[in-house]
């Protein structure tokens, strides 16, 4: 789902800490370092990095394309094998009794049963491409908020560790917590209370 | 601060209970919902309500679906000690109507759904939608943060045990 879809899920982040100014150079900076690359390992599960909102499958972070009014706007993209079990079974099985025959033996190791297993992987990787996805990213700046457009847990942990190693500042997640902790100025005393509530019970 | 991911699980209860608030006020008190937004026309339970209550290791999820359902299982669910875990919203303010699901563990956002907004048909109307659609997005994101935030300050205070937890619990049973 993408910023411009006609639904979508949201979450929600808290940045701590600024970038070096000049910021919009910075940015530019952190998102090319960490951009996208097309899978040069063939057999590599998973590939992630920055992509442009505007041509995800051209990334492009030239002339502050990423600004749209205050906004910094851009994707996450993340290419990933899903190799199906069922897949995996079929050739293993075919694997084995190739081998079973080949040293005319009943049974095979655990061992030997681990190299076949990996060397099926391997194989089926190379053959099976990645799916990519494109999950879309808001950043406000001033406000010091962060939106992904996604909720997949997988989605947003790729996210929380790509931001942080690339803009080098840290991501707070905002649930209920964390949303009283910054959102709803508290002062010390209320968020001392906040660290001592425990559920109400409404049912009597 | 508390370590995040332990923040998370002991806290959860947090976003159960403002959910709970909040039916409570969509209910019994729209006028204090007002104070979040004051252009709010209104703002209604959606079509989904969902509702947990665990006994022990067990588990019993109640699911009310549906544009004309009714929510007696809800209330009656709540009287048993169930907690709200998700609930679709159905937001008019101004000329405007928005529908988005709060889930009460995260309080995160899904299947929010905006005005209709233009058609991208040139590249130089897309800086115009993208801007268009984070307005229209932090409408609810502004009004569920103002919402929590009242609900926080409450929680917090005396008031929640003095007055609050009895007036929701008479709601629950005024639905007998």
């Amino acid at each position: 789902m993408g910023l411009l879809s006609s639904s979508v899920a949201l979450m929600r982040y808290k940045v701590q800490g600024s970038l070096k100014e000049p910021m919009l150079d910075t940015v530019t900076d952190a998102l090319k370092q960490n951009a996208f690359t097309e899978i040069e390992d063939e057999a590599a599960e998973k590939t992630v990095g920055w992509t442009s909102f505007q041509s995800p499958f051209k990334p492009d972070f030239d002339g502050s394309s990423f600004m749209f009014g205050t906004y910094i706007v851009f994707s996450m993209r993340i290419d990933k094998k899903s190799i199906p079990s069922k897949l995996v079974k079929k050739n293993y099985t075919e694997e084995a009794a190739k081998k079973l025959a080949e040293t005319q033996r009943e049974y095979l190791s655990r061992n030997e049963k681990l190299a076949i297993r990996e060397q099926v992987l391997n194989v089926l990787s190379l053959r099976i491409p990645a799916i990519p996805s494109i999950y879309d990213a808001m950043w406000n700046y001033e406000a010091g908020m962060v939106w992904l457009f996604s909720t997949q847990k997988a989605a947003n942990e790729e996210f929380e560790s790509l931001f942080s190693k690339s803009f080098k500042i840290a991501l707070i997640r905002l649930f209920p917590y964390t949303m009283a902790q910054f959102g709803c100025d508290l002062s010390e005393s209320q968020r001392d209370a906040l660290n001592h509530l425990s559920p109400t019970r409404f049912a009597e | 601060m508390l370590d995040i991911s332990i923040a998370y699980n002991r806290y959860k209860f947090l976003g159960y209970e403002f959910l709970t608030w909040l039916w409570f006020l969509i209910q019994e008190d729209p006028g204090e919902i007002r104070k979040a937004d004051p252009e709010l026309l209104s703002l209604d339970i959606g079509n989904r309500i969902v509702l947990e209550n665990r006994i022990g290791d067990a588990s019993e999820v109640i699911t009310i679906k549906g544009d004309d359902a009714g929510f007696e299982e809800g209330i009656l669910a709540l009287k048993k000690g169930a907690v709200v875990t998700e609930m679709n919203l159905l937001y008019k303010s101004g000329d405007y109507e928005w529908r988005f699901t709060l889930k009460g563990d995260g309080l995160t956002m899904s299947s929010l759904k905006t005005p209709d907004t233009g058609k991208v048909e040139t590249k130089d109307d897309l800086e115009g939608a993208v801007l268009e659609k984070i307005y229209l997005r932090e409408k609810t994101v502004n009004l569920t943060d103002s919402l929590f935030g009242q609900f926080i300050r409450l929680r917090i205070s005396r008031e929640w045990d003095k007055i609050m937890v009895s007036s929701i619990r008479q709601w629950i049973h005024s639905n007998d």
